[in-house]
């Protein structure tokens, strides 16, 4: 899923000191479960805010909604009647939730109350790691399942480097080497010799290295 | 002959290689330079001039080798995959080649978090292995990456790193292997401190066959005080020091010349193992140490015989 956590609060309320009226809109696909910006906390980052405006004397007003999926026009569309009147829209989707609002509702100002950070996996109850890089071109068959753009510090289709050292990678204990993992799996089923087979290199014009990309679904076009 | 490169003829010849390392400066100054290579000249075959070394900005390598050149002496230019694309590598090594520069050593470099811009963007559009078949199809094709033709190729000695104390260790030499494939003419180890690993190591090039399509220089450096030694044990990535040193360097009254006695001690060990074609010093900050050693251990440079 795409997960992202919410910004510190001192970074958010620095940006809605300058507005009146808000609108917390939360998002209840991938930020709902990962636990950072569904309607749980998008109500509880509104309440946060109400409480400090009135500390701090600040007039207006914040309210708070969630839609099913802030990344389709149709659920953004829905909000209308509620956006009517503020000043200010944050957002706690991903990225692409306060996009498609500022698309949506050009009068109005959109800010992230998110930083997204990846298309995770998730690991444990509450922890996720990073497992795709969505490069357009997976070749994950080739190395065990496993992906080396997302889960290698340097994107190597020809690991493991001279930093792998008791599976972990140079860059910190904390980190595994992923080329490590791939060498086991491979090893595994007894095919760890095609590693000596040259990978890459690769064709980052498939990634968004290429430029932004638009995906159609042939067969459904409007 | 592929490049004319001093360290190709020497190598050819069956002669026993020395090279040692010269870092750039934080800094504009080419005085630096020629400093360092007055103390190595005479000593080396040729000398490295590292790529901004473990991601901290220095002046360029191709510079820097250039300055090297002037001084009467062959420089070996790194070149890493951390901060540069396709595009940059290639323009930079049809450069590198008019310029004069003969011998170039791929890498893929310390990832941009160990240095002094760890916010930096890092590259990695290609990495070593096929920054060298890269390297390979320009000077032999002669072809640009993309497949375009090259009107005058850059006659280059190419070069890798090998690193016999990473993990997995069976994967070792077959790694090495691949850059051979993939077309290195030559490579220079990690620092050898454990001689039994690396003779097992190549052992297992000989079995490859990379011995006879690959001159291997062994790695070597002379520790300074038993401070080094540890910090080298535990805090550098892909580095395998044995207690023996560190305890050896912990009891030297004068450690400065154990460090060198130990790396004398190395280098005919490494010397006698079947398939070392050579030594390559890297005494970081420390040139003086290097003609101390081949004295020491009673090396001269192939070129000089």
């Amino acid at each position: 899923m795409i997960t992202a956590e919410r910004k510190p609060f001192e970074q958010i309320k620095a940006v809605t000191d300058q507005f009146e009226n808000i609108l917390v809109v939360g998002c209840n696909t991938c930020v709902a479960v990962c636990l950072t910006g569904g309607e749980k906390e998008a109500e509880q980052l509104a309440s946060q805010l109400r409480l400090q405006r009135q500390k701090d004397g600040i007039g207006g007003s914040v309210e708070t909604l969630t839609v099913l999926r802030q990344c389709e026009n149709e659920y953004v569309d829905a909000i209308a009647a509620q956006v009517e009147g503020k000043d200010l829209i944050l957002s706690t989707a991903c990225s692409i939730g306060p996009q498609l609002c500022a698309d949506r509702y050009p009068k109005v100002r959109v800010a992230p109350a998110m930083n997204t950070n990846m298309l995770g996996m998730v690991k444990q109850h509450h922890v996720w790691t990073e497992y795709c890089a969505a490069c357009g071109d997976c070749g994950i068959f080739n190395t065990g399942g496993i992906c080396p753009i997302a889960r290698c510090a340097k994107t190597l289709l020809n690991g493991p480097c001279g930093g792998s050292q008791g599976g972990r990678c140079e860059i910190s204990p904390d980190v595994p080497c992923v080329w490590q993992q791939i060498y086991d799996k491979l090893a595994s089923f007894g095919i760890e010799g095609n590693l000596s087979r040259i990978g890459g290199p690769k064709n980052w014009a498939k990634s968004n290295s290429g430029g932004p990309r638009t995906m159609k679904k042939e067969g459904f076009e409007p | 002959m592929k490049s004319g490169s001093t360290l190709e003829q020497v190598l050819a010849d069956g002669k026993f290689a020395v090279t040692a390392e010269l870092g750039p400066p934080k800094g504009a100054d080419p005085q630096v330079i020629i400093d360092k290579a007055n103390i190595l000249k005479g000593h080396t075959d040729a000398v490295n001039i590292t790529d901004n070394q473990t991601a901290i900005a220095r002046m360029s390598s191709m510079a820097a080798a250039k300055i090297v050149i002037e001084q009467g002496m062959e420089p070996i230019m790194q070149m890493t995959c951390r901060d540069r694309n396709r595009l940059a590598m290639q323009s930079d090594i049809l450069g590198a080649a008019a310029l004069g520069i003969r011998n170039l050593l791929c890498l893929t470099g310390d990832h941009q978090s160990f240095g002094n811009h760890p916010q930096a963007l890092g590259v990695f559009d290609l990495d070593s292995v096929t920054l060298i078949r890269m390297v390979r199809d320009m000077r032999d094709g002669p072809q640009f990456q993309c497949g375009d033709e090259i009107t005058f190729a850059p006659e280059l000695f190419i070069g890798a790193a090998a690193n016999p104390y990473a993990d997995p260790f069976p994967f070792r030499a077959v790694r090495l292997a691949k850059k051979v494939d993939a077309g290195i003419d030559f490579c220079q180890t990690q620092i050898v401190y454990s001689v039994d690993k690396f003779e097992e190591f190549m052992r297992q090039c000989r079995e490859l066959g990379v011995t006879e399509r690959c001159k291997i220089l062994a790695g070597v450096a002379p520790l300074k005080s038993a401070g080094m030694a540890k910090y080298m044990k535990n805090r550098v990535a892909g580095m395998d020091v044995p207690d023996e040193v560190v305890e050896r360097m912990g009891a030297a009254e004068d450690s400065q010349d154990e460090g060198i006695d130990v790396c004398v001690e190395i280098i005919n060990r490494v010397k006698e193992i079947d398939g070392v074609a050579g030594v390559h010093i890297m005494a970081v900050e420390w040139e003086a140490a290097v003609p101390e050693i081949t004295k020491r251990a009673g090396l001269k440079p192939g070129s000089a015989e």
